[in-house]
């Protein structure tokens, strides 16, 4: 495609905690620097930087972009906050790709923030704006409403039961125990538990949905040239994808997931993939919800339609599987700042592909991953594969 | 490199914290009123609701039916602008039992919000589109015995109260 090669070099965290006593720009400035430090750069090697940042309603912030401007380093550089809803985590990221591979920039920082707790007294209200103010917004919907009703669907089209989508919440906060940045992460957690916890929407259960966060996570992208000067171990973005559905949710077949299958497709083509199943060695789709994991690994091909959940009770999903299942524990165990959780993804495969996942690292010397978000009004995908 | 980290930042709040005063915070209430139009497609289906009608429209193109209407259709990007009414019954798609309001109140009998496929909209597409498919809610009915595939019916609200809005259904009920 004419394009340059643009590797992962850095990457820098904060803990996900449902309440941050640091601002937003705070917990930017956090993740930046940790990200800086990670491969020796300062911010002068920095030629552009990406934000990535959900809605303006959480903070009540007008223009949360240059709002965020000073903690993500953007002074004088090249600026721009990506945002597309829960895609947005590993939008940023693609964003970042094509600044590098054009060759437009050699170094560019991302950036992806996320405080929720400021909504008060609880960020769920403020989602009632995605919903079509005229056509919709008079039901007074809940947030809530279109999972539940989403993930219905998907276990009656293919006669899945609860018991069993609760296994891929289970595996998630089980995994997030061994995650230093992790909310909700509990190694004793039993399907039980999950099956027993407040109905809020059913099917949807307190223990199916992540947890409102606060968050942030940064990453260094670099040029080829570059990369291979300041490490040893760059981990390539091999392939990159994204795609919008309908917009009119309802007029959807909420069983399957098209926005995240042509995603993929643009994303494997570019990598050369042609059998994901065999090719993909670790996989962090995104997983607000149980559910949404079985969904998107069916999207993403890496499970045939309606036979996701098999990969959790055959052990496929598990740290030490043929194909580990968010190793990272996820949003349902690390937490869900949003725009941040889904780059807490792009973070998990880096330090996964290159051996530094510490206690989380999965055996075998994984050689690519891919990371998926999703978002807007339930329609777009996000996808990103990488690999050493 | 998160093996080597020890202490990742991030200092972590309570609900307490708050209470006891422990922390500086700043609370403010933004006041936001909005008036929207409705515009072309959504403005005849307000009018089809007020006269008790559900209206779809017709891409003249490719002969999709889709609910709510649309000036443009998606699927061809031709221009729609055939209004058509489509049935006021129709299929559960999918639903919930909501026990949590928008603004996270907990509620002890549920909301029943469901997607409904409308009869006359067009059917299942080869891509799987529900082209009918709206959201509303489910009344006079157990909750307990809504399934997937229950047959529905509008009630709607005396003419004389009808505003022109997606509330002038007040929900389906099973026939
Ligand atoms: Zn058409």
């Amino acid at each position: 495609m004419g394009m340059r090669k643009v590797a992962v070099i850095g990457a820098g965290m904060t803990k996900f905690v449902r309440r941050a006593q640091e601002t937003p720009k705070e917990l930017s400035w956090e993740a930046a620097r940790m990200a800086l430090e990670s491969c020796e750069l300062t911010m002068d090697d920095i030629q552009a930087v990406c934000m990535g940042t959900a809605p303006d309603a959480f903070d009540g912030v007008h223009m949360k972009g240059e709002y965020l401007s000073d903690g993500a380093g953007a002074w004088r550089k090249p600026y721009l906050r990506a945002f597309v809803g829960g895609g947005t985590g590993v939008f940023t990221p693609i964003q970042g790709w094509y600044h590098v591979a054009s060759g437009l920039f050699d170094v560019v920082l991302l950036v992806c923030e996320e405080k929720m707790s400021s909504f008060y007294p609880h960020a769920q209200a403020a989602f009632v704006t995605i919903f079509d103010h005229t056509t919709e917004r008079p039901l007074k919907p809940n947030l809530l409403w279109i999972f539940a009703i989403e993930m219905n669907r998907y276990m009656t089209a293919y006669g899945i039961n609860k018991k069993d989508i609760a296994r891929v919440a289970v595996q998630h906060k089980q995994n997030a125990a061994n995650h230093p940045c992790a909310m909700l992460g509990e190694a004793d957690i039993t399907v039980d538990d999950v099956l027993n916890s407040e109905v809020l929407a059913w099917p949807v259960q307190r223990l199916d949905v992540s947890p409102v966060s606060d968050g942030a996570v940064a990453i260094i992208l670099a040029a080829e040239h570059v990369a291979r000067r300041l490490t040893s171990k760059p981990v390539w973005i091999e392939g990159v994808g994204w795609n919008l559905d309908t917009a009119y949710w309802t007029n959807r077949d909420l069983a399957y997931p098209r926005y995240v299958e042509y995603a993929a497709r643009q994303a494997y083509e570019m990598a050369g993939i042609q059998e994901p199943r065999k090719e993909i060695h670790i996989a962090e789709p995104y997983d607000p919800f149980d559910y949404k994991v079985l969904h998107h690994l069916e999207g993403l091909g890496l499970a045939e339609r309606g036979k996701a959940v098999d990969l959790y009770l055959n052990g496929t999903a598990a740290p030490d599987g043929d194909m580990p299942v968010c190793p990272s524990g996820g949003l349902l165990g690390v937490g869900n700042p949003i725009a941040a959780a889904g780059l807490m993804k792009i973070a998990e495969l880096f330090w996964q592909l290159r051996g530094e996942a510490g206690a989380r690292q999965v055996p075998g010397s994984p050689k690519k991953g891919i990371a998926q978000a999703w978002g807007d009004l339930m329609q777009v995908g996000t996808v990103v594969i990488m690999g050493r | 490199m998160t093996a080597r980290i020890k202490n990742f930042p991030g200092v972590s709040l309570s609900e307490k914290d708050f209470e006891e005063g422990k922390i500086l915070f700043v609370h403010d209430e933004l006041k936001a009123d909005y008036a929207w139009d409705t515009g072309i497609g959504i403005g005849a289906y307000l009018a089809g609701l007020k006269r008790g009608v559900i209206l779809g429209v017709r891409c003249g193109h490719c002969r999709k039916i889709v609910v709510p209407p649309r000036t443009v259709c998606e699927w061809c990007f031709h221009p729609m602008d055939e209004y058509v009414p489509v049935k006021d019954t129709g299929m559960v798609n999918t639903f919930s039992l909501c026990y949590v309001t928008w603004d996270v109140k907990r509620i002890t009998e549920p909301e029943i919000p469901a997607v409904i496929a409308l009869d006359g909209a067009s059917a299942l597409s080869e891509t799987s589109v529900i082209m009918g498919g709206i959201m509303h809610k489910l009344g006079e009915v157990e909750p307990k015995q809504v399934k997937i595939g229950t047959r529905v019916q509008a009630v709607w609200k005396p003419e004389s109260e009808r505003e022109g809005a997606i509330t002038d259904i007040l929900y389906f009920k099973p026939i």
